[in-house]
């Protein structure tokens, strides 16, 4: 067990990934000298060399694009995306051919390559820095989308997304990179794609991910100084999600608040809700709801928290499905 | 050149261009280039583009009478084609966009399989890696970054292989194709942009593209550029191929601009009559790739009349083996879409093949 903060883990996950398998090459703007700007890569090309951590022209689509013929070749390219708002030069790239070149190739190509993606608010920065458009490659087939929100999660699904065969899209909270946590340097906690029970709870369930995690624990601890017991899921894979979990959940506790910055409208929370009011009709005591982002551009950064999901629209929420009658 | 009417504002004759076989099928000289092959690699080439122009014929008769849900024809390429795909080793891998079957047929891979796209069974059509011929790319560029992204990988092999990407001048305004160009010359990355300006990107003429010749982009970017007679395909040939040496060499990429003509339409589709006159297509007729590589033979080699009529004939017994081909082909199972739409078991996959069976979509035993 070691204490690391999630940049740190995510900087020894790559490290091990890149020890495990000379075929990982990592590739982005400013990753090698200085270690990209959230210092994730730090130290890495030093020890692996300019060939396998490649700083990269300033072009998103140049690296996604140059990753697709590196996976041809048989690499396993893993690109840094500066910025959730710098990604949409690389989306042609990544609908076009990333998420649909296994498909075509009738399963010749393996698109095993990881897009890692700084997303979400809650860090006071200027517009184009705080975005969360990870439900634009979640309603892609072809791509997964994951989310870890702790270091040690990091540290593992950071490894395991570099092994899998499938292209991921590797999404990064900004605002947790900087928290410490223990982390496990033997076992991985659980798969990919599992989602994780991060609160147990009898009253509500809170499924949410990413960026909005903490907020929904610091939710459920002040639920709880009110006598409510919310269970929170920590959704941890986007594309595809762990139903399972959710519905075990939802069935006991017969109602559920869906949290996330992204704003509702056709997102990944429209999705979870969607899905969780079909599959759990008749356990449900009140209609889901969602906390989320306003249908706004993400605002000026002085009045973010009036924007982001907070503990208090969340325990607003908690209050309604519990005391909805119908 | 030969020819030096205007062109859409631009002097053919102002333009350097390599030629070795002029319009009239007279071997000329260049300074810098030259070549080695013989009567019988000529006539192999004549060959070559001789069967692509008829399968390609035959491709647009079928998608006529409604077997193909859309063609794109090569007429007028088949010498820009023809010329880089003999000119490519077998262990270079080449990047096409949707017009390449002369790439494809050079690659070795069965003309059924081309036309699996355009009939609407597939959305590629073979296996890249067999044929060192990657799939079709329909997003105009988006080949050109993934072309160099494979010779980064060729080069950190260190393996003595070339990359070709296949793109026309319409792309050349494409994000992917200018960042592509600073990627191969920032790595040196050991890739050939082989591009065919066939004058025309559906409806716009490439001087709407570009205010100077494609082939000096390459300038700017900080690797070589050269423009070829696209028709001759001698100088395709020699060329290439001393670009593609270039490349497996370690000197880095270059830019090829074969200068030619699309003689059809765009597409099945378009209409080219709406936005080009007559007089520009009745002057490229004379400068047709075929027909100057046989009126050579002839008259250097002495070819006799029989030769040709054999690979005609063979050119007719392949186009009416493609047309039993596509009309025997058979359209793909139902559950099929879910095969490789990952690489490993996703759960919507999984429900979307039990709704299919259950909803009597498709047969289930899969």
């Amino acid at each position: 067990m070691a204490q690391m903060t999630m940049a740190k883990a995510l900087n020894e996950g790559l490290r091990r990934a890149m020890e495990n398998n000379p075929k990982v090459l990592l590739m982005g703007e400013d990753i090698g000298k200085l270690g990209g700007v959230f210092r994730v890569t730090d130290g890495l090309q030093k020890d692996f060399g300019e060939d396998r951590v490649i700083d990269s022209p300033l072009a998103e689509s140049g690296i996604v694009g140059t990753a697709v013929g590196m996976a041809i070749r048989g690499y396993r390219p893993v690109c840094e995306i500066q910025f959730d708002g710098f990604v949409y030069p690389a989306f042609d790239q990544i609908v076009s051919q990333v998420a649909k070149l296994h498909s075509r190739s009738d399963g010749v190509y393996t698109m095993g390559l990881v897009i890692r993606l700084p997303y979400g608010g809650q860090i006071g920065a200027i517009e184009h820095h705080s975005e969360s458009p990870e439900g634009y490659f979640a309603h892609t087939a072809g791509l997964r989308v994951v989310s870890p929100t702790t270091p040690n999660d990091a540290y593992w699904m950071i490894q395991q997304a570099i092994s899998h065969d499938d292209p991921i899209i590797f999404c990064e909270p900004k605002c947790r990179y900087w928290e410490k946590g223990d982390v496990d340097l033997d076992h991985p906690p659980r798969g990919l794609f599992e989602a994780n029970v991060a609160r147990e709870g009898r009253d509500v369930t809170v499924v949410t991910y990413g960026p909005s995690v903490r907020t929904a624990l610091r939710a459920a601890d002040a639920a709880a100084a009110e006598g409510r017991s919310v269970e929170v899921i920590d959704a941890r894979s986007i594309a595809p999600l762990d139903f399972g979990v959710m519905v075990t959940s939802v069935q006991k506790t017969g109602r559920l608040v869906v949290v996330a910055e992204a704003p509702a409208n056709a997102s990944v929370s429209a999705e979870i809700a969607a899905r969780l009011a079909e599959d759990c009709f008749y356990s449900l005591s009140a209609p889901p709801l969602r906390v989320t982002g306003y249908h706004t551009p993400y605002p000026p950064s002085r009045i973010e928290e009036e924007y982001l999901p907070s503990v208090d629209r969340i325990l607003d929420a908690i209050d309604r499905v519990i005391g909805f009658e119908s | 050149m030969a020819i030096g009417f205007e062109l859409k504002g631009e002097s053919m004759s102002e333009i350097p261009l390599v030629q070795l076989l002029t319009p009239e099928g007279e071997r000329v000289s260049h300074p810098d280039y030259d070549t080695s092959l013989g009567r019988d690699d000529i006539f192999a080439m004549w060959r070559d583009m001789t069967i692509i122009r008829r399968l390609c014929n035959e491709a647009t008769s079928l998608q006529r009478q409604g077997q193909l849900a859309l063609w794109a024809p090569l007429q007028g390429q088949e010498a820009a084609q023809i010329g880089a795909g003999r000119a490519l080793a077998p262990n270079d891998f080449t990047f096409p966009s949707y017009r390449e079957h002369g790439i494809a047929w050079c690659r070795g891979i069965p003309p059924e399989n081309w036309l699996r796209m355009f009939r609407g069974v597939h959305h590629g059509g073979w296996d890249p890696q067999k044929y060192r011929h990657s799939v079709p790319t329909i997003v105009i560029g988006n080949q050109a970054l993934n072309a160099v992204g494979y010779a980064m990988g060729v080069q950190r092999d260190g393996a003595e292989e070339a990359t070709m990407v296949f793109f026309g001048d319409g792309a050349t305004s494409e994000g992917d194709v200018n960042e592509a160009f600073v990627w191969a010359g920032s790595f040196d990355a050991p890739v050939v942009f082989f591009v065919q300006n066939n004058q025309w990107a559906i409806s716009e003429p490439t001087i709407r593209q570009t205010k100077i010749p494609l082939y000096r982009r390459a300038e700017g970017f900080g690797f070589p550029g050269i423009r070829v007679d696209g028709n001759d395909v001698l100088a395709v040939y020699e060329v290439t191929r001393r670009a593609l040496a270039h490349a497996r060499e370690g000197g880095g990429p270059t830019l090829i601009e074969a200068f030619t003509y699309r003689m059809g339409a765009h597409t099945t589709s378009d209409d080219p009559t709406r936005y080009r006159i007559d007089a520009e297509v009745e002057a490229w007729k004379h400068r047709d790739p075929v027909e100057r590589v046989k009126a050579y033979l002839v008259r250097q080699h002495q070819v006799p009349a029989a030769s040709f009529d054999d690979v005609t004939e063979e050119a007719n017994t392949l186009a009416a083996k493609l047309r039993d081909d596509v009309l025997s082909m058979p359209n793909p199972e139902p559950l099929s879409i879910f095969e490789h739409a990952y690489a490993d078991v996703h759960p919507l996959i999984e429900e979307g093949k039990r709704d299919m069976v259950e909803l009597g979509i498709a047969g289930g035993g899969h």
